[in-house]
């Protein structure tokens, strides 16, 4: 394996891992979490539920 | 308490990947002799360290919120796999991470490649490099990522280093895998933490203002492992309730 390869092979594992929907959570979160903050809501209760319903869904269909 | 907590998982990553590069390199030390797997395990820290000494100093002339976003996502999304595996292994969905049979399988392997009388062993020179390479990574990770946002990179790399001394004096005093280390109940910890200051992070990149400031990372800590202990418990009576049907 090239070592370029061998790069990207070691972040995609690092991030995305053996589930893309968890970094898919964690882009959701931040990002309806900058959106929240946006519309000067009290942004800080987003992520927190959005990750704990990613993970829920996650680990109840593993 | 910010830092004794930063410290805190940071030692705790630290010592649950240098459990998983020890086992490899006792396997292939005891199996195939110890000249080679040494310069591995040396060639290896000395990348690791160039790797932190690069890229910590560099990180730090990011504007602060850019950092953090980007440390708060790589955090969430890191932190989330240690957490969903660590509670489909608390609810016995997937099998936990044996040391023991792990020690088998590497010695039995390196114990099956030959090598040149009075060659260097270039296998076990390897295998002890990729071993403590890899799993070095995510702490040099864990370590850059702290230290940046913290502004304390000194601090992870002295937490770093203590756990992995640890684990090296536990390590030559058992001489065999540490298979007692409650590796899970670690991993468990350290994602929670990692999830929590993802969070926290990510969130004040992006403008949030947590209530109680940073005591908000406890608060996240604690609804975090209530979530988790949660799946455990439905993963749990699930796979009770199919047993019994």
């Amino acid at each position: 394996m090239s070592a370029v390869r061998a790069f990207f092979r070691f972040w995609y594992d690092f991030v995305v891992g053996d589930d893309w929907r968890l970094a898919l959570a964690a882009v959701a979160a931040l990002g309806l979490t900058a959106l929240a903050v946006e519309a000067s809501l009290a942004g800080w209760w987003v992520a927190p539920i959005v990750v704990a319903g990613f993970l829920t869904l996650v680990v109840l269909r593993a | 308490m910010n830092t004794v907590v930063l410290v805190a998982a940071t030692f705790v990553a630290c010592a649950v990947e240098m459990v998983e590069a020890l086992t490899i390199v006792l396997a292939v030390g005891i199996t195939r002799g110890w000249h080679a797997v040494r310069l591995g395990i040396a060639v290896a820290l000395v990348a690791l360290a160039a790797i932190v000494a690069v890229l910590g100093p560099t990180l730090t002339l990011l504007p602060l919120d850019t950092l953090r976003l980007v440390i708060g996502f790589l955090l969430l999304a890191f932190g989330l796999q240690w957490l969903r595996k660590a509670i489909l292994r608390a609810a016995g969905a997937i099998p936990m991470h044996d040391e023991e049979q792990i020690f088998r399988e590497e010695m039995a392997e390196a114990s099956s490649q030959g090598v040149a009388r009075d060659a260097f062993d270039w296998y076990a020179f390897t295998l002890s490099f990729k071993g403590v390479f890899l799993e070095g990574l995510e702490v040099a990770f864990i370590v850059i990522a702290f230290g940046d946002t913290h502004h304390n990179l000194a601090l992870g790399t002295i937490a770093a280093g203590a756990a992995l001394v640890t684990v090296v004096i536990v390590g030559v005093v058992v001489h065999g895998p540490l298979s007692r280390v409650p590796e899970n109940t670690l991993k468990f910890a350290v994602g929670l933490m990692l999830v929590a200051y993802g969070t926290f992070w990510g969130g004040e990149s992006v403008g949030v203002e947590w209530p109680g400031s940073d005591l908000a990372i406890l608060g996240l800590i604690g609804f975090y492992a209530l979530t988790a202990a949660c799946l455990v418990a439905v993963r749990r009576r699930r796979a009770t309730s199919l047993a019994g049907t």
